[in-house]
Formats: C-alpha cells, sequence, structure tokens
C-alpha cells in the first residue's frame, strides 16, 4: 500500500496486476453457483480478456468470510478495481447490467449481446 | 379448563419452552417462547422490538447459559451496543466470552446489481456459522424485512424468507423475528404467513397524551398464553411486561393480626387490627385525616420493628414528617433507621404502568411488611378509570401475593349517596374498608369513622367519632343524644347538659345529706336539752331527798341526844313513870 498521490483509476498501467479485480464468491456446485462461473468466465473472456484476474471462493469452505464480506445472496460478485466496489448478485445471464456494473463499454453492447 | 390443562399436562409431555427471562412476558407465555421454533415480534416504530429481541439474548445468556447470535439488519453492533449499554447489557463483553455473536448485516440497493437468478445462501452461512462457532440456541434476526429494500425480486426472497425460517427450526435454535407493522397486516411483508408458532405484537398507542405500550400474544401454537394485552415498560433493567390479573387466586393468608396504630380502632375489629398481609382502604372527603391514620399505621408497623414503604403521592417526605410531628407521629426516626421509606412522587411523573414498575421494583427491594399508598385516587389524573382499575387490581393481587399488608387512602367526593363508592372501584378487592366522613351539623364538620367492611372478623357498626390531638388520633366514646348519636359541639353541649345534671343531682344529695345531718343535729340538740332538764329535775329530786334524809338523820340525833341526857328508867327509880 504505498501512497498514491492520485485516485487509482487515473494511470491504471502503472499499477501492479491486472486492471480488473474480481472476486465471485459462490456455494459449492449449486445450480446457480455453476451457472455464475460459466457465466462470469464467459463474459470475461469475451471483454476483458488479459485484463482481468477473477478469484472464485467457495463459502461453503471459508463460512467466516460471508460475514466478513456482508455476503447476502449468492453468488455474488465484488469488483475490487477499477473504480468504486461494486457489487453484483445472481448467476450473470443479464449481461447487459453486468457490464455495465463492471464499467465494461463494450462494441457488441446491442441487443444482440444478450444472445 | 384450568384443571383439563394441568391434569393433561402430567400424562402428555408439553411443548418445551424456552424462557425469556423478560420479567412478565414467561408468565403471560406460560414458560417463554416456543423453543427451537421461531417466534415473530412484530410493531410499530419505537416498540422496543430490537431490545425486546437483545433483552431475550441477554438474559438467555446471562440466565439460561444460552449462547445467542444477533444477526442485525437495521443497526452495527457498535451501535446497538451502544443502545442497551444504559439498560446495563454490556455487549461487547459477552462477545469476548464468546456466548454472544453481534453480525450487522448491511443492505444497500444502491450496491446491489442483480444479474440474474440467486439465492440468500449467503445469509444462511453466516448465521450457520455464527450459531455454530458458539454453539448458539438463540438466535435473533433484527428486521429481516429491511431484505426487501436491498433485493427487489420479492419471490426469491419469500421463498429464502420461508426457507430460512425452515432451515432455522431444523437447527433448533429459538429464533425472535422482529417486524414492522404493517398496515392492515402485522407486518409489511406478511412475514406472519411464514411463522406461525408464535408471534407478540407490540402495540405503542397515545391516549390523553399518556403513551402506553402494550404487548398481545397473538398466536401461540401448541400453548395457551394470555390472550389480552398486557401493558409493558421499558425500564431501566430491560423490558418489564405487567400481567392485568393473576389468573388464579391462592395466595397465602396469614392469621396473624396487625394493629391499625389506634388503639381505640384495633378495638373496633373483633380481633383487634387488620390480618396480615390484607388489604385496607381507608376512603374519606378531603380533609377528613386519612393520611393521619395511614401514618398511623406505618409508625405502628415501624414500632413493631417491622419495614413500611410509604408512597406519598400529595406530600414531600419531608412536610409529610413534619405535618405527622405535629400529631406526635414520629416518622423520623423511623426513616433514620431504615424501617420506614417514604417515596414521594407526583402521579404525573409517570404513567401508570411505569408507577406500578416503580412499586414492584420497591417493594423487591426493600422487603417491607406493610406497604402504604397514599391516595390511591390521585393516579387517576394519569389513567383513565378502567387502567386505574386494572392497574390497582395488579397492585393489589401483588400485595396479596407477598403477604404485604396494603394500606391505601382514597379521596371520594362529598356528594350525598357516593360518599361510600370510590370512582376506582376498588372497593370490592380490599378486605378492610374503613370510612371517614365529615358529620355536618351544627355549623360545624366533626370527623366519623366507621368500619364498612372487614372480612373475615367481626367489627363494629358504630360510627365513632374521631379527633385529631397534639398527642395523635383519639377515637371517643359515642355519646347519645335524643337523635341518636351526637358529635362535635352537639356532643360536647350532649356533654354539658348531663354534667350540669350530674352536678344538680349532686347538689341535690349533697343538700339533702345536709339537712339530714341539720336534722340530727337539732335532734341531738333536743335530746341533750331534754337530758339537761331531765338532770337537773333529777338533781333537784336528789337534792330533796337528801335533805329529807339529813333532816332525819338530824332528827335521830337530836332524838339520841335527848335521851342521853334523860338517862332511862333502868338505872334510876323512874320518876313520874309507873315503872312497873
Amino acid at each position: 500500500m504505498e501512497p498514491e498521490p492520485f485516485p487509482d483509476f487515473l494511470d491504471p498501467s502503472e499499477r501492479p496486476g491486472p486492471e480488473y479485480l474480481l472476486h465471485l464468491y459462490i456455494t459449492g456446485a449449486t445450480p446457480n453457483s455453476t451457472r455464475a462461473v460459466r457465466n462470469i468466465k464467459d463474459i470475461c473472456e469475451q471483454h476483458l480478456k488479459g485484463r482481468y484476474e477473477l478469484l472464485i471462493i467457495d463459502v461453503y469452505q471459508q463460512p467466516e468470510l460471508a460475514q466478513e464480506h456482508d455476503l447476502i445472496g449468492v453468488p455474488t460478485l465484488i469488483k475490487l478495481r477499477p473504480g468504486l466496489v461494486r457489487r453484483m448478485v445472481g448467476d450473470f445471464t443479464d449481461r447487459a447490467r453486468v457490464l455495465k456494473a463492471l464499467g465494461v463499454v463494450s462494441p457488441l453492447d446491442d441487443p444482440a449481446g444478450h444472445e | 379448563m384450568q384443571e383439563y390443562s394441568s391434569s393433561a399436562s402430567s400424562t402428555l409431555p408439553q411443548l418445551p419452552k424456552a424462557p425469556t427471562g423478560i420479567e412478565g412476558l414467561d408468565e403471560i407465555t406460560e414458560g417463554g417462547l416456543p423453543k427451537g421454533r421461531p417466534t415473530l415480534v412484530c410493531g410499530s416504530a419505537g416498540c422496543g422490538k430490537t431490545l425486546m429481541g437483545i433483552e431475550f439474548l441477554v438474559r438467555g445468556i446471562t440466565e439460561f447459559d444460552e449462547p445467542g447470535v444477533l444477526m442485525a439488519f437495521e443497526e452495527t453492533a457498535e451501535e446497538l451496543t451502544a443502545n442497551v449499554a444504559s439498560l446495563g447489557f454490556d455487549l461487547k463483553d459477552l462477545q469476548a466470552r464468546r456466548m454472544l455473536r453481534v453480525d450487522h448485516v448491511h443492505v444497500d440497493r444502491s450496491e446491489i446489481e442483480e444479474t440474474g437468478e440467486y439465492d440468500l445462501e449467503g445469509l444462511f452461512i453466516r448465521l450457520g456459522y455464527a450459531i455454530d462457532s458458539i454453539g448458539a440456541k438463540r438466535v435473533v434476526l433484527d428486521t429481516i424485512e429491511s431484505l426487501f429494500s436491498g433485493f427487489p425480486n420479492e419471490s426469491v426472497l419469500r421463498s429464502e424468507i420461508r426457507r430460512l425460517f425452515r432451515w432455522l427450526k431444523d437447527k433448533g435454535v429459538t429464533t425472535i423475528i422482529t417486524a414492522e407493522r404493517g398496515d392492515g397486516t402485522l407486518t409489511r411483508q406478511g412475514l406472519e404467513e411464514y411463522v406461525s408458532d408464535c408471534v407478540i405484537l407490540l402495540d405503542n398507542r397515545v391516549i390523553d397524551q399518556i403513551t402506553t405500550r402494550r404487548l398481545r400474544v397473538v398466536k401461540y401454537r401448541g400453548s395457551t398464553h394470555g390472550t389480552n394485552e398486557y401493558p409493558y415498560l421499558i425500564t431501566g433493567e430491560g423490558i418489564s411486561v405487567l400481567p392485568v390479573t393473576s389468573l388464579r387466586l391462592e395466595h397465602q393468608v396469614s392469621n396473624d393480626v396487625v394493629s391499625s396504630g389506634v388503639p381505640a380502632l384495633d378495638e373496633m375489629f373483633g380481633r383487634r387490627g387488620f390480618f396480615v398481609g390484607s388489604s385496607v382502604l381507608v376512603t374519606g372527603t378531603a380533609g377528613t385525616a386519612k393520611t393521619t391514620l395511614a401514618a398511623s399505621f406505618a409508625q405502628q408497623i415501624c414500632q413493631e420493628g417491622k419495614r413500611c414503604l410509604f408512597f406519598a403521592f400529595e406530600e414531600s417526605p419531608q412536610q409529610l414528617m413534619r405535618n405527622m410531628a405535629s400529631v406526635s407521629i414520629g416518622l423520623e426516626n423511623h426513616v433514620a433507621e431504615g424501617r420506614l421509606r417514604i417515596e414521594a412522587s407526583r402521579p404525573t411523573l409517570n404513567g401508570l404502568e411505569q408507577h406500578l414498575v416503580t412499586l414492584h421494583r420497591l417493594v423487591k427491594e426493600f422487603r417491607p411488611d406493610a406497604v402504604v399508598i397514599d391516595p390511591i385516587t390521585n393516579l387517576i389524573t394519569v389513567g383513565n378509570l378502567s387502567e386505574v382499575r386494572s392497574m390497582l387490581t395488579r397492585l393489589i393481587d401483588f400485595l396479596k401475593v407477598s403477604g404485604i399488608t396494603a394500606y391505601f387512602t382514597a379521596l371520594v367526593n362529598g356528594g350525598m349517596g357516593r360518599a361510600e363508592m370510590t370512582e376506582e372501584g376498588v372497593s370490592s378487592l380490599v378486605d378492610t374498608w374503613i370510612s371517614v366522613r365529615d358529620l355536618e351539623g351544627v355549623g360545624e364538620r366533626n370527623r366519623g369513622l366507621s368500619i364498612l367492611k372487614s372480612r373475615g372478623m367481626a367489627h363494629s357498626n358504630q360510627v365513632r367519632e374521631f379527633i385529631v390531638t397534639d398527642g395523635g388520633i383519639e377515637l371517643l366514646d359515642v355519646v347519645l343524644g335524643p337523635t341518636g348519636i351526637v358529635t362535635g359541639a352537639s356532643r360536647l353541649t350532649q356533654q354539658l347538659e348531663e354534667h350540669a345534671q350530674a352536678l344538680a343531682a349532686q347538689q341535690e344529695a349533697e343538700r339533702r345529706d345536709r339537712e339530714l345531718a341539720r336534722r340530727r343535729r337539732m335532734l341531738e340538740a333536743n335530746i341533750a336539752n331534754l337530758r339537761t332538764e331531765f338532770e337537773s329535775v333529777e338533781e333537784e329530786l336528789r337534792q330533796i331527798s337528801t335533805h329529807e334524809q339529813t333532816r332525819q338523820e338530824a332528827l335521830q340525833t337530836g332524838k339520841q341526844r335527848i335521851v342521853a341526857a334523860n338517862p332511862p328508867a333502868v338505872k334510876t327509880p323512874p320518876t313520874g313513870q309507873p315503872g312497873n
């Protein structure tokens, strides 16, 4: 945590690690969770290829994290970078909303994007 | 009904209950909340839902050694800790001792983006982890309805909440779920549909500018429960629910008797006093020395070495002591020695329930043998009639069950015919009822005292006049005049008259005595006179006879002398005499 004279998002290239840092909390192999993993991986690969780090956490394995990260709905995706921390809950079938929340403006962001 | 349930309980296992430890609530629910099941506590804002939840947890930990989990959706752990610190609940310490876990669930619509299907498994995991980590037996979900503001997908929420309650039931934890009261429904989101075991409704009503909180057990599956609305209070020690009436009348009774503090009054009772643990009501119009009677009683109790709690709703302790000192009722000593405690407050200081709670608290704290309330009528200023009546019923019940002699005074309106009716209608509840009243007539007022009833002992039926003197209360002997019992000036007149009559009679007797003496003296004088007369006559006669005798003797002597001078012829020849 070196002191930053400016907010992070001004110069993302200088920062270590990938541009997007995403934490996905799932609960084992429930249908919602497996779907969510599949969907988010798909989205990331499609729109953020090479620019993201996705961490998938199974809360069943680490239940203490649930309180720590204030989880209610599952699956939850927490976008830690870039910009403000945002939370998304659901299995990411609504791609437009996911992308909007991620702050990704996609060239495919049209009705066709919903597939 | 009662018999049926009690006989059933002896044969069949009853629904297990988790005592809440909240004062009065366990009485209403007959043992507590359903163990291992969820209970819904609903009410409008400011009812104390959260507090009830926290108290349930804290008491569970401190009194029943059952760890608890608090899941707060509205307030953070720090806020909650600060809020209940004033009640003496140290949440931090309980958390440090691993008896309590507080989990604040932050729900913010703006931070949550719904992107598809989801469930609330996160909540389950958190709760499950918290429960398992400390072995919790009790759980409080403080306003789970907040989720509805964060998650727009209602159908998911509903099914998940239903699943949560089921899950909690399976886990066997006793749960309180709080919910805000909705419009026309018990809860805003209709949670009562899901929680079907026990529903408690809290209510906060303002009537005549006085707020009363009330609690009602709407339903309780598998158990009987009190069905009324019970007033409850948030006191310095938590929630206190007051059952309006104890359901049974089975208090222990004492056969001992306690003096009223006025010897002459004691004599009016067959057993010379009141039964210990009974309730005594003194009613009277203004200025009929009700307080003085009450103070005499308090003094008597203290003099016997017992303890007395005196609630003064009209006078401050200092004023009361000063005033009573003027009639030789010394209360200071007893106060100083801790036998007498005077609690003075304006009735308007608190609501009725608060008064009752104060009473309960002080009685438990001070453990008095007698309680004096002077006067109960003033309570009417803070409640309506039925409320006051129910409060007094509860109070009398409470004191009776505790075996404490209760002494109440009540002011009655001097209206004709109503003088013997207390407005509060408590007269039927008390065991002994003494009425003091003004007997007005011939330009003055006098105090009359009579016993209207005294359960379990004979009592005098006379109206006795009593006066408050420098030496205390004195009951006067009954003075009967031509028109019945007379009092005051009439009594004095009557007494004077009688006195005058007695005096006259005495004087007459004395006069007769003197007359007799005089006669005797006269007679004696006469007798003396006669005797003197007789004596003089006797003397005279004696003198005469003496003279006669003297004369006779002189004659005899003379004769003998003559004989001596002329010797007889025997020796000398008689001369002139034929000596033959």
